[in-house]
């Protein structure tokens, strides 16, 4: 059989076109793949047979030339898109055996462009995580692996761990996540891809069980920036049913290709070089900026000044709008149940046994923080910090167009590292977390390696619905970097 | 008289404020595509919102909002171009999103007032605010020995929370400002008032202080849904706190409920153990915006409410306040009234409708549109009347057997023989006939006894069997004793 391991959209889609081969040779190339690679944990619930059968009849479009964006692509789906009569979980016991008999737009949009879904994508419970450590279904493996030490195996960040492994080992040509604080970033930059997280808007989150309403944002994982247009192309639409849906008219992403980065201001935010930032993405940090000043962009110093409130902020908003979202799982109408003689103890056992520890641990945070007597403090504050926030990427953006920063402090780790403490866990977003915050749209494209061959990934973040300047500059560093 | 309670020590003032719940008579729900209709199989109708499913996302329904403002407007109230939805949180088995999506610091309408008549006077009622908000679900526990059911239909439906300041100092106060507000609701048809399937229900804030003092602590009593149980509620807790104030001992700030059966108040839950609803805006539902321009368009909309329509009818039609009252406060009646009274002479139509019809729909317990009287059938009938074809009278008499029946008011007065007799000649032969027969009266009037004209016309009327027009008699039989 050949192997399409390697393949992108954009080359399959080519290949597809020449009948070089069918989306059925290539689904059941991945089917097979994934069969082999069980221990990397990347799908929760596979769909073979749906998959082959959508296949066929991507094929036959073919054979009438009436091939959709993405006629026979197979996809791996996050498993936090809700899917017509296919169990999703949210990386959670307490949907453990939940069948939506719903559609989630951005699901729908893909299936209504020809992808072929091949399974629903391991991920952190309710997408709380960021090493797809927390998943109920166990945790993902990274395919790559330290030069120095072939044994140990890494985390593929998180939380949409499993679409990160599956795009980077080849069981997928590419995979939906969501982004609420980096969780597309995060690890398409710790399996060193491409992570797209449009602005906040630009794809519904209808049918996309939701973690923190204000932020959550779907996105593409892929392996190249313009698989990343494409994907997104198919996925974004503005939808009467969410009325947090950006009304704004989706422009071509593919005309990235055609933007000109030359005479573009690039912004280097002070802030960014924080204490702890590893040296080798330091590095590649430096020569990322030397690539934009070699296209004729210019490199300008901003200043931030409230980058290192992000966190903090992001982690008092997140949870409490969480600890709301997720109080409909309560064991009454759908999902896990521990039955109980009484009402109140229904919830609490449903609610301890469905819950895993980082999910409980959030929502008590985001309850805290709502509480009466704490909400000021807490909540209201953090409120008015995200304003600032916002208010300096508004201020950044007078004087440049496009800001470049690392995407991680620090790249992929080994499983069981920073396991006991949870702030270390929550560090790994201190890069991501701003721009979501904003509302920005943000890209992270692999950039370099460390010492042991594991890549790095820098992040543009772009100015609201400005996806094609992102695009374009992450573009620019798939051109630039070696390899 | 001012209200209030007559302690062993004091005289107490009741001060009262209404929160009164009014569901949105619209076709769907505040925030999804589902149904609202009374009375679907349990369930039945449902959206993802209304289920809390996961991904679910509440869509906001512009004709609540237009509602919602329409009712501010007649409210007097000030409409915020800015409001904001929150969630209000607290766990229930029939609250499916585990939150209700409410309106906290920033409801849609704002400081407005109403007028209500109570013990004689007009007063003036603030209203503190309005707001959208979710209905929930309805847990139904006597369906099994173990389980509980729950039906979603209710969950989702648009309500409308209208709180009252604390303006309103006896029960007949706060009876008045629930009729005043059901009938204002009615008339700009953002709810059809119905207190039995719970369409409309208030929570009391009840509390009392001797005459000229501060506000004493409230309790509030939870859902109560009729005005009866209002004023039973009001009476009941408003003396329970003045006999514990009395005693020395001071009210505890509680939630409480109202037991119709044994007209009496019981603590629900004290402030202790009330929730923390941790509100806080629904990152779902960007802030509600509405223009000048939409509101200016509503104004437009605005039917004529009650107080202005009573003004009307006293003014152009003359009727006094009383009938002006009572044809004006409910829209179904006023708009039966305007259409009958329209070519008509306004007293006469009113004392038939205030009097024959009004007892009529009192007996079978229905509303003019339940009762299914039209406007012909009763004006056709009231033609009759004025153009002398039928008596007064007898037009009383058979009134009720006339609405009931399916003729017209022709075929059914001639059907009963009921057509009057105004011919003079006619009614001269019976006046003779009668004179004729009763001479010693005729002479004893003669003499002086003049209260037996009466006797003279009930005769007439007698022999008539009831037919003759008694104006036509009145006026021959006084011409022929004047002769005699």
């Amino acid at each position: 059989m050949t192997d399409y391991s390697s393949l992108t959209i954009q080359s399959a889609i080519s290949g597809l076109r020449k009948k070089d081969f069918t989306s059925v040779e290539l689904t059941k190339f991945f089917i097979e793949k994934i069969q082999k690679n069980n221990e990397l944990n990347c799908f929760i619930t596979k769909t073979f047979e749906i998959a082959l059968k959508k296949a066929a009849e991507s094929d036959e479009r073919i054979l009438k030339n009436s091939n959709r964006q993405l006629e026979g692509i197979p996809i791996g789906m996050k498993d936090l898109f809700c899917t017509n009569g296919v169990k999703t979980t949210a990386g959670s016991k307490i949907l453990e055996n939940f069948v939506p008999f719903y559609e989630s737009t951005v699901s729908k949009n893909l299936w209504d462009s020809g992808a072929v879904m091949l399974g629903k994508t391991n991920m952190d419970e309710f997408a709380m995580g960021s090493a797809n450590t927390t998943s109920f279904f166990g945790n993902v493996l990274n395919p790559l692996k330290p030069k120095s030490d072939k044994n140990k195996r890494l985390v593929p960040g998180g939380s949409s761990g499993g679409s990160a492994s599956a795009v980077a080992s080849g069981l997928c040509l590419a995979a939906t996540g969501s982004d609420t604080g980096g969780s597309i970033r995060q690890p398409a930059s710790f399996c060193g891809l491409v992570g797209l997280k449009p602005t906040y808007g630009r794809c519904s989150r209808f049918g996309m069980i939701a973690f923190a309403s204000s932020l959550d944002q779907a996105g593409p994982i892929t392996k190249s920036v313009e698989d990343a247009a494409l994907m997104l192309q198919c996925m974004a639409s503005s939808d009467e049913k969410d009325s947090t849906s950006s009304k704004k008219k989706i422009p071509n992403f593919l005309d990235f290709k055609k933007f000109n980065l030359k005479g573009k201001k690039i912004g280097i935010p002070k802030e960014y070089s924080i204490k702890g930032l590893n040296e080798n993405i330091e590095k590649v940090w430096k020569n990322g900026t030397e690539w934009f000043k070699s296209e004729g962009a210019e490199i300008v110093e901003i200043s931030l000044p409230y980058t290192e409130f992000a966190l903090p902020t992001y982690y008092i908003i997140a949870p409490a709008e969480a600890s709301a979202n997720l109080a409909r799982y309560d064991g009454i109408r759908y999902g896990f149940r521990s039955n109980e003689p009484n009402i109140n103890s229904l919830y609490s056992k449903t609610r301890a046994i469905g819950f895993g520890k980082e999910v409980k641990r959030r929502l008590m945070i985001g309850t805290y923080v709502l509480s009466a007597g704490y909400y000021d403090a807490y909540y209201l504050k953090a409120l008015k910090v995200r304003k600032l926030i916002s208010n300096d990427f508004e201020k950044a953006f007078k004087s440049c167009d496009l800001i470049l920063t690392p995407t991680t402090p620090n790249v992929a780790f080994p499983i069981g590292e920073k396991q006991t403490d949870p702030i270390e866990m929550y560090l790994n977003d201190v890069l991501t977390v701003p721009a979501s915050l904003a509302g920005l749209p943000a890209i992270s494209v692999s950039a370099g390696f460390n010492n042991e061959m594991l890549p790095i990934g820098l992040q543009v973040i772009g100015k609201p619905f400005d996806e094609i300047s992102v695009l374009a500059a992450g573009s620019l560093i798939e051109r630039f970097r070696e390899f | 008289m001012e209200y209030f309670i007559q302690g062993e020590k004091n005289k107490w003032e009741v001060i009262l404020g209404l929160e009164v719940h009014a569901q949105i008579s619209s076709k769907s729900k505040l925030f999804s595509v589902a149904p609202t209709s009374w009375g679907g199989e349990p369930n039945s109708q449902v959206d993802l919102v209304d289920c809390g499913m996961p991904g679910a996302l509440p869509v906001i329904n512009e004709y609540c909002v237009e509602q919602a403002v329409l009712t501010g407007l007649s409210l007097n109230a000030e409409i915020n171009k800015m409001s904001v939805f929150d969630r209000k949180n607290y766990f229930y088995p029939d609250l499916p999103q585990g939150y209700q999506i409410s309106q906290f610091d920033y409801p849609i309408v704002g400081k407005g007032f109403i007028f209500i008549e109570s013990e004689g006077k007009q007063k003036k009622i603030g209203i503190t605010r309005l707001h959208l908000e979710q209905d929930a679900g309805k847990s139904l526990h006597d369906q099994d020995i173990k389980n509980s059911y729950i039906d979603l239909n209710r969950s989702g439906c648009a309500l409308m929370e209208i709180v009252s300041e604390p303006d309103m100092r006896s029960p007949s106060d706060a009876a008045e400002y629930v009729k005043k507000l059901r009938s204002i609701l009615k008339y700009v048809g953002s709810c059809d008032g119905n207190m039995e399937k719970g369409n409309l229900r208030a929570d009391v804030n009840v509390s009392v202080r001797p005459f000229g003092e501060n506000m004493g602590t409230r309790c509030e009593i939870k859902n109560v849904n009729s005005i009866k149980f209002i004023q039973q509620a009001i009476e009941y807790e408003a003396k329970r706190q003045v006999e514990i104030l009395e005693k020395g001992q001071s009210i505890t700030q509680e939630t409480r409920l109202f037991d119709p059966n044994k007209i009496e108040t019981r603590s629900m839950r004290g402030k202790e153990e009330s929730h923390d609803y941790r509100y806080f805006p629904d990152p779902d539902l960007p802030p509600l915006m509405i223009e000048s321009n939409t509101i200016e368009e509503l104004k437009k909309k605005l039917p004529e409410l009650p107080d202005k329509k009573k003004i009307r009818f006293m003014e152009e039609l003359n009727l006094n306040e009383y009938d002006a009252e009572i044809l004006s406060n409910d829209k179904e009646t006023a708009n039966f009234f305007e259409k009958i009274v329209h070519k008509r002479d306004p007293k006469f139509v009113t004392s038939w409708i205030t009097g024959e019809l009004f007892s009529y729909l009192k007996k079978i317990d229905k509303t003019i549109i339940e009762s299914k009287v039209t406007t012909e059938k009763l004006g056709n009938f009231i033609d009759l009347i004025m153009d002398g074809t039928i008596s007064n009278r007898q037009a009383k008499e058979v009134f009720e057997d006339y609405i009931r029946s399916k003729e017209s008011a022709k075929d059914f007065i001639k059907k009963k023989g009921l057509v009057q007799v105004s011919d003079e000649s006619e009614i001269n032969n019976f006046i003779s006939k009668v004179l004729q027969e009763n001479p010693k009266m005729v002479d004893e009037y003669n003499k002086g006894k003049d209260r037996l004209f009466g006797f003279f016309i009930g005769q007439v009327m007698k022999l008539s069997k009831g037919k003759a027009n008694p104006t036509v008699v009145n006026k021959i039989l006084k011409e022929k004793l004047k002769k005699i």
